[in-house]
This record gives C-alpha cells, structure tokens and sequence, in this order.
C-alpha cells in the first residue's frame, strides 16, 4: 500500500482518541463545517464496526437533522451529543478557544469567521476534541486574544465537559482539566519535544520519553482509502479529490 | 398570492432595515440580495441565521450594509469572506459578536411572544461582554448556586429565503430546512423567491405538509430560477464551489469586487431582463 499520508495519521489518531476507553462513551458524535479530517476519523470509527450514530451538520442528501443546526444544538443542550470537534484561529495552553480575531474586538488585526456554536458547544458536549492542523506560535498562544469559548469554568457554572486532547499537524495534546495544561502524548513521524516546545507559543507537560504518533494500520488505511472516502466524496469533494485522487462527480 | 418579483420585494426592503438571512446551506435568497446590490440599499442591519455566508459578503462589499450581527462570516471551502473582513479592518461596518445557538434562541422567544429565554453555555466568553443586550442570572429554579444567560426575543424586520416552491395560495415548500419555520414565524415580514409556482394547495399533500411554511407567515414571493445559486438548494442543485471561489479571488480587492458586481449583479440582470 503506498505512503501514509498526513491526513490519514491525523485522521487515525483522531480515531484512538474517540474510542479511547477511558473517556465517556462517543454513542453519538456530531460533525460540524469544514472538518474534513474529524469526519474522516469518525467514518473511520463507523467502518471498524464499532456503534456510533454520525450526525454531518453539512451533509447534503440524507442530512439527519430536519431543523437544521438548531436541532444540533438542542440535542447537545440535552445532553444527547457525545462528542464534538472545535478548532480555533488561537488555541492557548489553557484549551480557550479563540475563533473571533487578533487585535482589538472584533478583530482589527486578523478577523477570523466567528465563533460559530462554540460557545455553546465546548460546555455542553461531555467531550470535545480540538483539532487544528498548523502548529504555530501564531496559533497555539500563551493566551488567546479574545475567548469565543473557555477552555475551564468555574464550578457555578454548568458546564459537562472539556477538551480531551488537541491534535495538530505535529503532535497530540491530552488535556488535565484539573490543573488547565496541555501535556504532550506523541509526536509525529519528523517531529521531537524540541520542535514541539520551538513551534508550540504555550507551556505543556511532556514525559520524559515522548512516544511517536502510530501510522494507521493497513486495516484503517484500506478503510479510509476505500468505504471512508466514498461516505465523504459528496461533502468533501475537494478534501478527497487531494488526498485519496478521488476525481469530484458531476 | 399573486408572485411578486425580486425586484419588486427588493424594493420593499426599506435602508436600514433587520434583514434576516439563512445560512448558505440553508436556502437564503441570493436573488434577493442580487436585487438588493442593484436598487443600491443602503444601511441594512444584517442578521446570520445563524451563520452568514455568500450573499452577505455581497451586500456588505456592495456597500448596503451598515451592521453585521452573525456567529460567524464564511465562504465554506473557499475560506474567510473578503468584503466582510475588509470591512472590519476598515471599521466600516459594525459587528456584533454571536453564538448560533443564541440567534436560534432569540428567535425562539420571539415566536413565542415572550420577552427572553434562557441558554446554557457561553458563560465565559468575550462574546458576552460585548452583548449589554444579553444578560447573566441565576437560575430562579435552582436552590444551588447555577448561572445562566438570558437572551433577549428577536424580531426581524424582513428575513430573505428561497424556496424550492410556491403554491396558489402562497404557501412555501422548504422540505427538511424546518428550522426556516421558525424564522418565518419570528419575522414581521418574509419575503420569498421560489424556482416555480405549482397548482393546488401543499398543507393538502400530508408528505409535503411538514416541510411547508403556511403563507399565514408570507407576505410576498417572486420566481427567481436558481435564486439560490452559488449555494446548494435541497436536492435542486449543489454549492457552486468554483463560482464561489472565483468570487472569492476577485473580491480580495475593491476593484475586483466592482467588477465581478458589474458582470455577475447587473450585466447579468439586464442580459436577462433582454431575452
């Protein structure tokens, strides 16, 4: 089989983190816009065969959802959301979320599109996991220029759940929520604690011996390669046209 | 009803008017905000439902728009909106900061004619202390120490759609987008564009019924053929990503902007209008 690509390591590790035993269980997972590699972990956790129910906020024939994002965030204000994907345009070391711009409100510097449901979505969901691929000073900051969405609330404040972990184009980030820190799990094929510290604007644990990210298995490659790429082809044409040459239909 | 036509509902859209938009995969009337750019509205205060997409980046790089309240400004795929983001590092528009399940919120309690429901989350976020309007209690309900946001109703002046069909009697047919129910029902006016008109009455079709905004909510509707496009309609047609996208390109500048209005709102218009 050829080379692993990027997307599918990322896509792979996203997987472990779903089904990792020691989170709450992901029963029902939804997708939000232009997460291409979260939807491609997810489809690749259906395909294993494991139960999970895929809502796909953008999916255009079959959309599960017949009142639209309202309903999403009505499900995730119940509690009946297990897992959701966030990002951010800054993500700093306590796992706030900034997805409103740099400079002065409302963003004079660089504007950012807006902080979509994350607001709502990082407190109600019992799990989130943050995903963003570039790795940058720019982007993992000491502190975020404006909050869209807190990474820890104080206990007055209902609140289900936090960041389980945040995975870059380098490396992955389990979050304590206890003590509000990143700590570094593994790094990618190229990458060492060095780079990491060099390209990472906040301060994180890391273990004395960092572990590689695992490639995907021959199993999840020929998974995503084959059933996983014909699920996303209609939402992400563009996303499988580049990774897996998959030509774009009519 | 009789059918109206774009231009005609674009010119009862007075300046300065709340004008309240879908979402790009949620049926907004592009038609309308074509037909907006061209009677040259000015001082519109647009609302996302609750995210903003193509035809707001339009109206605010042709100069109609005076106020932005939105979750979030984006072309999708084809990445930030460019006539949004020039307008905020210019100042030239005012933004105000939401989180879509906060507009649903709002809209909700206007549907209902109350004055403000409660939501969970957001407390915590900036986006909070830029909203004097939106206000932080503590659960009346609870004995234990609990907060939680309240949010004012909401009521749009005007919210834009298309529709996949009209009926005789107005009725609009949205099929599985029924969150357009509830703006319909929170709004003092919605206007419609439709790709068609058919005969007969769809609350009579109990398979259509669910998907039907009654035309108790319409005040007009006009056919525009493919009024939604670039964005997807239903199972009618898909997202035009490489419009989009070339949009995008062209309007990275002011110039490019005037010209892709020039040959895409108005040379296009008057091509039609002579056929």
């Amino acid at each position: 089989m050829s080379a692993v690509q990027p997307e599918e390591r990322l896509a792979a590790a996203l997987a472990r983190l779903i089904l990792d035993p020691s989170a709450p269980p992901a029963r029902h997972i939804a997708v939000g816009a232009a997460s291409p590699i979260p939807a491609a972990a997810c489809w690749l956790v259906a395909k294993s065969g494991h139960p999970v129910r895929l809502s796909l906020l953008h999916k255009r024939s079959g959309n599960p959802f017949t009142e639209g994002s309202r309903e999403l965030f009505d499900l995730t204000g119940q509690g009946r959301i297990d897992l959701f994907f966030l990002g951010g345009g800054q993500i700093d070391g306590g796992a706030s979320l900034n997805l409103i711009g740099t400079g002065e409100w409302p963003g004079d510097a660089v504007r950012f599109p807006g902080s979509f449901g994350s607001a709502f979505m990082y407190l109600m969901t019992p799990r989130t996991i943050l995903f963003r691929e570039e790795h940058s000073p720019r982007v993992l900051v000491p502190h975020v220029d404006h909050v869209s969405a807190p990474g820890t609330s104080p206990p007055e404040v209902f609140r289900r759940g936090t960041a389980q972990a945040l995975v870059t184009g380098r490396c992955v980030f389990r979050f304590d929520a206890q003590r509000a820190r990143f700590v570094l799990e593994s790094v990618h094929p190229g990458e060492s604690l060095a780079s990491i510290r060099t390209e990472t604007g906040f301060d994180f644990d890391a273990p004395a011996e960092v572990p590689v990210t695992p490639d995907p298995t021959e199993a999840e490659l020929a998974l995503l390669r084959g059933p996983v790429c014909d699920e996303m082809a209609e939402t992400y044409p563009d996303f499988c046209a580049r990774v897996w040459g998959r030509a774009a239909a009519a | 009803m009789t059918p109206s036509s774009p231009e005609a509902l674009a010119a009862s859209v007075p300046d300065g008017a709340l004008l309240a938009l879908p979402p790009d995969n949620s049926l907004p009337s592009v038609a309308l905000a074509r037909a907006l750019v061209r009677r040259g509205a000015r001082g519109l205060r647009l609302l996302g439902v609750p995210v903003s997409g193509f035809a707001t980046d339009l109206l605010i790089g042709a100069g109609c728009v005076a106020e932005v309240e939105t979750s979030a400004v984006s072309l999708g795929e084809a990445g930030f909106a460019p006539r949004f983001s020039a307008a905020v590092r210019a100042g030239s528009i005012v933004v105000r900061d939401a989180t879509c399940p906060a507009i649903h919120t709002m809209l909700q309690a206007a549907e209902k004619g109350v004055p403000f429901m409660p939501l969970r989350g957001v407390i915590g976020s900036d986006i909070l202390a830029h909203r004097p309007d939106w206000r932080v209690v503590q659960n009346p309900m609870s004995e234990a120490p609990d907060l939680i946001l309240l949010v004012p109703a909401l009521q749009p002046e005007v919210a834009a759609i298309h529709a996949v069909m009209a009926d005789e009697a107005g009725n609009l047919w949205v099929g599985r987008r029924r969150e357009l129910a509830t703006l319909a029902h929170a709004s003092r006016r919605l206007l419609a564009t439709v790709e068609r008109v058919v005969p007969g009455n769809l609350l009579e079709d109990e398979r259509l019924a669910a998907g039907t905004i009654s035309a108790t909510y319409v005040e007009a509707f006009a056919v525009a053929e493919r009024g939604a496009h670039p964005v997807a309609l239903l199972d009618e047609y898909g997202f035009d990503a490489a419009y989009v996208a070339a949009y995008a390109r062209a309007a990275r500048t002011e110039e490019g902007f005037r010209a892709w209005v020039d040959e895409h709102v108005f040379a296009q218009a008057a091509r039609i209008a002579a056929e």
